[in-house]
């Protein structure tokens, strides 16, 4: 009895212990950006209505109504307004203004990730026949979009430069009226969220929400009801915070609308629409002529072979027209264009093959980590989102004016997006093949992209991202160009590139992103 | 002595399930009622396959040309331990692959998760006993968790079970039992992933699993056959969207499944214990349509009556 006693009290213990081990066990998940405090600006930019925007021009007027006076009857009901939201704030709104307070930019870029995440899924095919998601049909499967890289790179740049152009454009007016916020004129009152001495008509809010929802309802049109919400929240929840007035979120309101137009005019007009081409245009990318291809006017032997589509059915390649794409920085992408590889019997090549091979055969799992970390494929917020939540983790801590972060953030996706252009157009010309087009021994790891090799995206959209990053970030070059590293050998890693589509690839990005320095030297900011 | 070296064939499932990996099909179980006798101790290996063409997509059933017949085969090593007459130590760990018959994706290797779980007989009336387990796992290596071809989840589990067991003099035998496994969050190798909504992190939450399943067949000393059915399911998780990838760990998956299994001792093999299992998935929710077949060899030994002896 004393044994059974004994053995009773071992499984109890035992049971006990293990439970405890297992679960220390909550099963919350704390995400990035969840604990982000109220941005306190030190700096708050006053020169930025001198800063070079993007889109919008010196000559573009924006008819804004001229504000009340700060002691007029209208304002002065207007802040007995104010003070009555901040004193019945309701718990949701804290909640608002406890999230959008972390800065209007970073949230938003946030959002967008989501949402690019969300849309990354490609279509399934339907006896042998792959749908093309539809802007004009976009509830109907496949859902529109298809936000893949390319797509991606493009959202994040419109909606990022629409909120600079749309903050620019709001400086001036603020510098022109400089009319005060609520709490500068009322002494009395202390608003929930951090003061600044930048004058309050327009709101920066209520501008960038507006700015933003314009651009991106297009991009993502089955979500116009969530973004709606979000929108609304990001306008008024300096009103509940004490820190805007009715018709600050107004004027701000209709400027973004009147910047928005201008960002919609040159997206409508950059050539998107053609990118997807017709099966005309995919067959006669596949059969050009193999041993003669014309590059920059010259009649060049540039491919022995062409790339294939792995998929089964056949796979449609990828947005093979990006490369048309209305760039920002240069005039057209042949200006940028990487030479031709060699050709795939070129013993350089066929060792490069090999190598991979080896590569693939014999992957560590500190390998498989590096290719898993950079895959950022299906489902997820692509590379371009990738650079966008290492420039956020880093842009955070900071502080800057939101006025600041979107010039940064709109110089980064710009250059993400010239990166998938001169990628794009690369791939289209030389129709370069991939390692398992070489050799079908070659296993991935990472979802094989249905487009040619040469160069790799990735590498390419970090070659970029870092080089322009270090510019801002000097004293982080060494870790950034390490990522941007790491990124590019991931794709050799994953089984998907051979080494030169890695290495020119990540040429050609840093050569993208130069010039994005090269901008950010001339619009008066640094 | 007849009734325990059942119990050893019969323990071999467990190994059988634990190794599944959870694509294919999930749940770790000990499912007899049958106690090896103190001090005796049992081992063996264990050789299974698991293969499906066909998955559920949410509750949509499809195939995939890229990826063709997923395959899992394994090798499960497995030990079992009388402490007492009424309560047994078990442990196993699997060596596992997987591989995709069509595509380029990659398949994986390595150890899985080592399993060990105390068997505990509370309550003994005429044919009728009433059996407590419970256990944990935890991975052995650091194997990929997120990977459509993975060969386990990373989780950390810990189980307990209740079960009802009756085996009368002509060999007759049925099991009822319930299981409720908790399991731990893992890290996986990326900075976001999407579930039903896209998640900032490199965490994920994994349900827990419930399952349960009835037995029932005849046993005799030199065979037996038992045929079951069991239904698996996690206590959350979300579907897999149309035409993305799989998630396994993180997936919400149903599975019901029957199965039969079969045992035979070799008598001039010193009664080595052959066992044989059948298993498939009738219906399912972001898992495969799997067939599964093992096949077992185990050998008992009694340290108990070889000290009695060293000692005379």
């Amino acid at each position: 009895m004393k044994k059974l006693n004994n053995n009773i009290t071992y499984f109890f213990i035992c049971a006990a212990v293990i439970t405890v081990f297992t679960l220390g066990c909550n099963k919350d998940i704390t995400e990035v950006g969840s604990d982000w405090q109220a941005l306190s600006v030190t700096k708050i930019d006053t020169t930025a209505s001198n800063w070079k925007p993007c889109v919008i021009t010196a000559n573009d007027v924006f008819n804004i109504a001229v504000p009340d006076a700060t002691n007029s009857a209208a304002y002065q009901k207007e802040l007995a307004d104010v003070k009555t939201a901040l004193a019945n704030q309701t718990a949701a709104q804290k909640e608002i203004i406890r999230y959008w307070s972390a800065g209007a930019v970073l949230r938003w870029n946030e959002i967008m990730r989501a949402l690019v995440a969300k849309y990354n899924l490609p279509p399934q095919d339907s006896a042998g026949v792959y749908p093309i998601p539809s802007a004009a049909n976009p509830f109907a499967y496949p859902q529109f979009p298809f936000s893949n890289p390319p797509y991606a790179a493009r959202s994040y740049a419109y909606v990022s430069v629409a909120q600079y152009d749309a903050l620019v454009a709001a400086y001036k007016l603020k510098m022109q009226y400089k009319r005060p916020a609520p709490y500068k004129v009322d002494a009395g009152l202390t608003p929930s969220v951090p003061k600044t001495d930048l004058p309050s008509y327009p709101s920066e809010d209520a501008v960038i929400a507006t700015a933003t929802f314009e651009v991106i309802k297009n991009l993502f049109p089955t979500e116009i009801d969530f973004l709606t919400k979000k929108a609304e929240e990001c306008r008024r929840y300096k009103y509940w915070a004490g820190a805007a007035t009715a018709s600050d979120i107004a004027a701000g309101d209709s400027l973004g609308k009147a910047v928005a137009a201008k960002i919609m005019a040159r997206a409508r007009t950059d050539n998107m629409s053609l990118a997807v081409g017709n099966q005309a245009k995919w067959d006669s990318l596949a059969n050009r002529p193999t041993f003669a291809r014309t590059v920059n006017g010259k009649e060049t032997l540039i491919a022995d072979r062409s790339w294939y589509s792995e998929e089964t059915p056949k796979r449609p390649p990828m947005l093979p027209f990006f490369g048309n794409v209305k760039a920002w920085f240069f005039a057209k992408a042949a200006d940028v264009r990487m030479p031709a590889p060699p050709l795939s019997t070129a013993p350089e090549i066929q060792d490069q093959v090999k190598e991979l091979y080896e590569i693939t055969s014999n992957l560590t799992r500190e390998q498989m980590q590096i290719a898993l970390f950079w895959a950022d494929g299906v489902g997820t917020q692509t590379p371009p989102g990738h650079w966008n939540a290492i420039a956020c983790g880093y842009f955070q801590p900071l502080q800057m004016s939101e006025v600041r972060t979107a010039r940064n953030l709109a110089l980064l996706n710009m250059a993400l997006m010239d990166a998938a252009i001169t990628c794009w157009d690369i791939k289209n010309t030389y129709y370069f093949l991939r390692p398992s087009n070489f050799d079908k021994r070659i296993k991935t790891i990472t979802g094989l992209p249905n487009f040619p090799g040469y160069t790799s995206g990735h590498s390419t959209f970090s070659g970029a991202a870092a080089t322009f990053l270090s510019y801002l970030l000097p004293s982080e070059k060494s870790k950034l160009e390490d990522m941007a590293k790491d990124a590019s050998v991931s794709r050799q890693y994953g089984g998907i590139h051979l080494r030169i589509d890695c290495e020119v690839g990540l040429q050609s990005g840093q050569k993208i992103g130069q010039l994005a320095i090269d901008r950010a030297k001339t619009d008066g900011v640094d | 002595m007849k009734k325990y070296t059942h119990s050893i064939i019969k323990r071999m499932l467990f190994i059988l399930l634990c190794a599944s990996m959870p694509s294919f099909s999930f749940s770790q179980t000990l499912n007899d009622g049958i106690f090896m006798p103190k001090n005796n101790f049992c081992g063996g290996f264990l050789l299974m396959q698991d293969k499906f063409e066909n998955y559920w997509e949410g509750t949509t059933q499809r195939n995939n040309l890229n990826m063709g017949t997923m395959t899992m085969n394994g090798i499960g090593v497995m030990a079992n331990y009388g402490i007492s007459d009424n309560l047994n130590v078990i442990a196993s760990v699997p060596f596992v692959k997987t591989q995709a018959s069509a595509g380029v994706m990659a398949g994986m290797s390595g150890f899985q998760d080592l399993t060990v779980a105390l068997k505990y007989k509370a309550l003994k009336m005429n044919d009728l006993s009433a059996n407590i387990i419970v256990g944990g796992s935890i991975p052995t290596s650091d194997y990929v968790a997120a990977y459509p071809l993975a060969i386990g989840n990373q989780s950390k589990t810990a189980f307990g079970r209740a079960m009802l067991h009756y085996l009368n003099s002509k060999g007759f035998t049925a099991t009822a039992q319930g299981m409720y496994t908790l399991r731990s969050n893992i890290k996986i190798d990326a900075t976001n992933y999407y579930t039903d909504k896209n998640v900032f992190s490199d965490e994920v939450a994994i349900a827990d699993v419930a399952n349960f399943s009835f037995r029932t067949g005849y046993y005799t000393h030199r065979i037996a056959g038992e045929a079951y059915i069991e239904q698996t399911k996690t206590l959350g998780g979300f579907d897999i969207r149309r035409n993305d990838m799989m998630f396994p760990a993180a997936n919400k998956m149903i599975a019901t499944r029957v199965g039969f299994t079969g045992f035979y001792r070799i008598k001039p093999l010193h009664d080595l214990q052959v066992v044989a299992n059948v298993a498939y998935t009738l219906s399912g929710r972001n898992v495969g349509q799997a067939t599964s077949v093992a096949l077992g060899f185990m050998m008992a030994f009694d340290w108990r009556k070889k000290a009695v002896t060293e000692s005379k």
